[in-house]
């Protein structure tokens, strides 16, 4: 308790209250700090109090101090402490007044000593006379003007009246008398001075301030320190009633006065957010009786934005209600500011960590990305590197001196080659065009090669009972300037899309020329071009007239429709016109397949997308086809529509600008038909003709052009099956495993159609390479047919071991007009067998591996039972083990016993009888002769 | 002119000589008629296979008759081949040969087979000089401009 003695106050001094705020007055008063102002000092006498912000309902405070019981008890405090005071004040002057009877008594016991003396005439002693003191030491009082001791005041006491006359002597009385009687007066004037002091005392105690004076003043100066505390805080503190009407405000930058706020509530002086908020708060503590805090945000017309630390009591009446609040507030705007600014940073400090480590993953994965890409495109040169080895050495080959039929297989080589090295590209492509790099090439090409390259490679791996057919309009151009090989790879993967999703009925290429098209970019992918398809149909059939002239296509569409004619004299205008011209040429590539539903329209073009799980698995295929032949054809700046009827088919068109140089036509066309005319002799036709056809089961004809749209009737079972029956009977890569089995059961009949899945576009590689070898089978019989006029499309297959052999026996074979295929030992030739049927074997009896008497055996077995279990049982690797149940025609076909004829070297181990025996129908002698020979094939194939 | 006459003499007598001594049979003859402008040295080309596939059995029976434990499956089997081989251009001396050769390797005469090798290699080389001479006199004649006479056995 700062109850500091003042530095001008006695150190004696013993006095009980010499604080201005009582020591113990209460709890709540010991808050305060109140420093004890010294009598020379004021500190608050600098201070300048402004009393403005404090407004109160003075009222209210007495019913507060009323009825509150914390006011009650601070008042009651303020009395006792009072009466304390006052109490203290009545002992002091009671003392003091005993003091005074008793020095009176004494004066009067004196007085009666004197004149008991002055009566026996003998004065004894002078009598002590004390001093009396008129105020106890203890008389001081609360404050300043509280009686002090006054040391003047005292009179000297125990003074020894010194005579220096002698005793009993006159002279000593009457120096005694007079001693006494200025004894006396001095007695009477401190008697004077004491009633003088009574006096004076009793006038201060009537000047001494009444209790309410005392406690006025000892609140004013709490409430002198608080205001000098709180007058530069941004602190508002006020008391509310039950109502919530405030019946008190302190607030010091007041901006409403006193008769704005009092007795309002705080709804009803301000508006804004916050407001209901800060007023619903204090309703709660009301309701709840418990103190809380709060932190709320007002935004009023009256200051703004600002955030308020507000504090909230309740004020319970002595009956425990409440009965109002006491609130307290604190501005916390910028603290508020700087805690949300720091949250955000802490946040955007966060989010930065977080888009960082989001960063380096990405980084990672782009890298990862980058690698295995890197991979990819490592991958694939491997691949293409020896591809492109073949396909050169193909091409190579190309200009060696050939027949028709070898040059018939390299082309049909050079385009599985080329389409092979493609789809290594394609995944490259697709990558490229995605990321713009990928650059077109500007080639001459001719459509209608193409299109028939492009269908005749669909028909050599063709397995179902499909007419393929192409239509090229007379009005497209013999020769374009394009990406070939792009748009070979589009046709290439629509046609056996359309194929892959075709069960029957056919699947056919259109193309012709139509009208530049307005506007590329309005035909999305989605939207159908049914209407489109007939406009352009129209305008064909109604003669070129129509089309659009700004393209000049009317010149171009008579100079390449006059091509039959005198295609020189066009030749010649043509080279006088422009060197380039653009023509747009529409494709559709149509089927009669299962058509798309509606749903999967949008998702078609989409990458790794396909119609529906069910179709994947079905189909198979990677869904990368459609979406690369979407980008290719609009880098290529035309577009790719699709249309389609569910069950009914699907027409996928494309619309593709090329250019055309007219001025090199010529030249080009005469070259290119020379080299053809080594050919067959259908491409002096093709030069023109713009029909293909390929219908079902003849697929593969490589001369189908020259039927001209005649449909041939189907061949007949019998022996007339050509090679074709055999291309298509022979084994299918592992791929069609999947086919045979979902696919079986679909099948209308016809054997080839238990494997009728054609195999995804990925996967014609292999097929092709078949197709191939089978085709090289057959055309061999074909050219023999065509040289020697005896159109024998025999299979002869020869199992012989020995070179010298093989060769003399193929020679022999070819001067006699039929083409061989060699395989090396009775294995090799069961496997054949397999793949293929043969109308003669010729069988090396004495043979590595297996010889000729076993496999004779085998075969003989497979003809009667249908089944290639003994070989198998044999040890045959069978190609395919589902082939043989399923290619029951061909069981028909490989039935009808085979001769076998054997040859032997005339030795004990190769007798005839063991010949027959073992199921061969003859024998040749080896060395063979070439009349040998001939006599054996003549008896055998008729 | 007239080397074009001698060659060509030189050529048949040297031929016939061939057929005489039954270096050769009629089977050579069909070689020849295998060959035609689309195959104008068939001939030449299937000898020389042969002689490349008859060095390389040579020295197979060679080795396989080296061996501690003699596989005489195997030598038949090359025997065979050989046989079969010399048969088809008519080269009848070796093709006789090993006719020999496998009736040893049936008995599993070790010494018979040696017998046989070493002839069969003696019997090979010879016909070997002999066709490559006769070859060499084709190849003169053709040079000197003329044509190689045709052999009628």
């Amino acid at each position: 308790m700062g109850c500091e003695m003042e530095s001008d106050q006695p150190e004696d001094l013993d006095v009980v209250l010499t604080s201005m705020w009582p020591e113990d007055m209460n709890e709540a008063g010991r808050q305060f700090n109140v420093e004890r102002p010294g009598g020379d000092q004021d500190m608050l006498e600098e201070v300048t109090i402004n009393k403005e912000p404090n407004i109160v309902d003075f009222q209210r405070l007495m019913e507060l101090t009323n009825y509150s019981d914390k006011g009650n008890w601070q008042l009651a405090k303020l009395v006792k402490n009072w009466e304390f005071k006052q109490a203290n004040v009545v002992r002091l002057l009671k003392e003091e007044l005993d003091q005074l009877s008793k020095q009176q008594q004494e004066v009067e016991l004196k007085k009666l000593e004197i004149l008991e003396e002055h009566r026996f005439e003998k004065d004894g002693y002078g009598g002590d006379k004390r001093p009396i003191s008129i105020l106890d030491e203890n008389l001081r009082y609360l404050y300043q003007d509280a009686p002090k001791r006054r040391k003047d005041d005292v009179v000297s006491q125990g003074e020894i009246v010194a005579i220096d006359a002698e005793y009993d002597s006159v002279v000593y009385w009457k120096q005694r008398a007079m001693h006494l009687e200025k004894l006396l007066e001095a007695s009477l004037q401190r008697e004077q001075v004491l009633v003088e002091k009574l006096q004076e005392s009793i006038e201060s105690l009537e000047r001494q301030s009444t209790p309410v004076e005392e406690l006025s003043q000892v609140l004013k100066r709490a409430d002198n320190f608080l205001h000098f505390v709180l007058q530069n805080a941004p602190v508002v503190i006020g008391h509310q009633d039950k109502d919530m009407r405030y019946r008190f405000i302190f607030n010091h930058f007041p901006t409403l006065g006193e008769q704005d706020i009092i007795g309002k509530t705080d709804v009803e002086i301000f508006t804004g957010a916050g407001v209901k908020e800060s007023q619903d708060f204090k309703k709660e503590v009301l309701e709840r009786g418990l103190p809380a805090k709060r932190e709320i945000t007002f935004e009023t017309e009256l200051f703004g934005s600002k955030t308020f630390l507000i504090y909230v009591e309740p004020v319970f009446s002595k009956a425990g209600e409440t009965i109002g609040v006491n609130y307290m507030g604190m501005e916390v705007t910028d603290q508020v500011r700087k805690r949300e600014k720091m949250a955000k940073l802490r946040e955007e400090i966060a989010v930065q960590k977080a888009k960082e480590t989001e960063l380096n993953k990405t980084i990672h994965i782009t890298e990862e990305t980058m690698r295995a890409k890197q991979m990819l495109a490592t991958m694939s040169h491997e691949i293409r590197s020896p591809l492109s080895g073949v396909v050169s050495m193909t091409e190579i080959l190309a200009t060696t001196n050939l027949d028709k039929e070898q040059r018939q297989l390299l082309k049909v080589m050079l385009s599985s080659g080329d389409l092979v090295l493609q789809l290594i590209n394609d995944i490259l492509d697709l990558s490229k065009v995605e990321s713009g790099v990928m650059k077109l090439e500007a080639a001459k090409f001719r459509p209608r090669e193409v299109v028939k390259h492009v269908l005749q490679t669909a028909a050599a791996s063709l397995q179902k009972l499909l007419t393929l057919e192409g239509h090229v309009a007379e009005d497209v151009p013999i020769e374009v300037i394009g990406d070939v090989l792009r748009i070979r790879q589009i046709l290439t993967n629509l046609i056996s899309n359309a194929i892959k999703f075709t069960h029957e009925g056919k699947v056919g290429i259109n193309l012709y020329v139509v009208p530049e098209p307005s506007d590329v970019n309005e035909h999305g992918s989605e939207k159908k071009s049914r209407d489109q398809s007939t406009l352009s149909a129209n305008t064909n059939g109604n003669g070129h007239a129509d089309n659009s002239p700004s393209c000049e296509e009317s010149e171009l569409n008579d100079t390449s429709c006059d091509q039959n004619g005198d295609q020189m004299d066009q030749d010649k205008e043509s080279r006088m016109k422009a060197e380039e011209r653009i023509v747009w040429i529409r494709c559709d590539v149509y089927d009669t397949g299962i058509g798309i539903p509606e749903h999967a329209m949008s998702t078609l073009f989409k990458k790794y997308m396909q119609v529906g799980a069910d179709t994947a698995r079905k189909y198979g295929g990677t869904g990368l086809g459609l979406a690369i032949c979407k980008q290719l054809v609009e880098l290529m700046g035309g577009y790719l529509t699709v249309s389609s009827v569910e069950q009914h088919g699907s027409t996928f068109t494309f619309v593709l600008p090329y250019k055309v140089s007219s001025a090199s036509d010529s030249d080009d066309t005469e070259e290119l038909s020379d080299t053809y005319q080594l050919g067959d002799d259908g491409y002096d036709d093709d030069l023109n003709s713009g029909v293909f056809l390929f219908p079902p089961r003849t697929l593969g004809t490589l001369f189908s052009s020259q039927i001209n749209g005649r449909i041939p009737k189907l061949l007949p079972n019998s022996y007339g099956n050509n090679c074709n029956d055999l291309l298509e009977d022979s084994p299918l890569p592992c791929s069609n495993k999947e086919g045979t089995s979902e696919e079986g059961s679909d099948s209308s009949g016809g054997a080839m159609e238990t494997a009728s899945s054609v195999p995804d576009i990925d996967n014609i590689r292999p097929v092709a390479q078949q197709e191939q070898e089978t085709a090289s089978e057959c055309s061999s019989t074909n050219r023999t047919g065509v040289e020697k006029s005896e159109t024998k499309q025999h299979k002869i297959l020869l199992v012989e071991d020995n070179k010298i052999n093989i060769m003399v026996a193929k020679s022999m074979t070819k001067q006699l007009g039929y083409a061989i295929d060699v395989v090396s030992n009775g294995a090799e030739a069961v496997k054949a067998l397999q793949r293929s049927s043969y109308h003669l074997i010729l069988m090396d009896v004495c043979m590595p591996v297996m010889d000729g008497l076993q496999a004779t055996r085998l075969i003989r077995s497979f003809e009667e039972t249908g089944s290639w279990d003994e070989a198998v049982k044999a040890g045959v690797e069978m190609e395919t083990t589902s082939h043989q149940s399923c290619s029951t025609s061909q069981v028909e076909e490989t039935r009808k016993r085979v001769p076998i004829v054997a040859m032997t070297a005339n030795t004990v181990s190769e007798s005839a009888d063991e010949c027959y025996a073992n199921g061969m129908d003859s024998f040749v002698s080896k060395p063979i002769t070439l009349q040998s020979l001939k006599q054996c094939l003549q008896r055998y194939l008729v | 002119m007239e080397i074009v006459g001698q060659l060509q003499k030189q050529f048949v007598d040297f031929s016939t000589s061939l057929y005489g001594e039954g270096f050769l049979d009629e089977q050579y003859l069909q070689l020849q008629k295998l060959q035609d402008e689309s195959n104008p040295d068939f001939v030449c080309e299937v000898v020389s296979l042969f002689f490349d596939d008859s060095e390389k059995l040579l020295n197979n029976l060679a080795t396989a008759l080296q061996q501690q434990v003699v596989d005489f499956k195997q030598v038949d089997a090359h025997v065979h081949q050989f046989k079969g081989s010399s048969s088809s251009i008519g080269a009848q001396r070796v093709k006789n040969m090993c006719v020999a050769f496998r009736n040893f390797c049936e008995e599993k005469n070790l010494d018979g087979c040696l017998r046989c090798l070493q002839q069969l290699n003696h019997e090979y080389f010879l016909v070997k000089n002999k066709l490559e001479t006769l070859f060499r006199l084709e190849r003169q004649i053709v040079e000197a401009g003329g044509t190689v006479p045709v052999i009628v056995a």
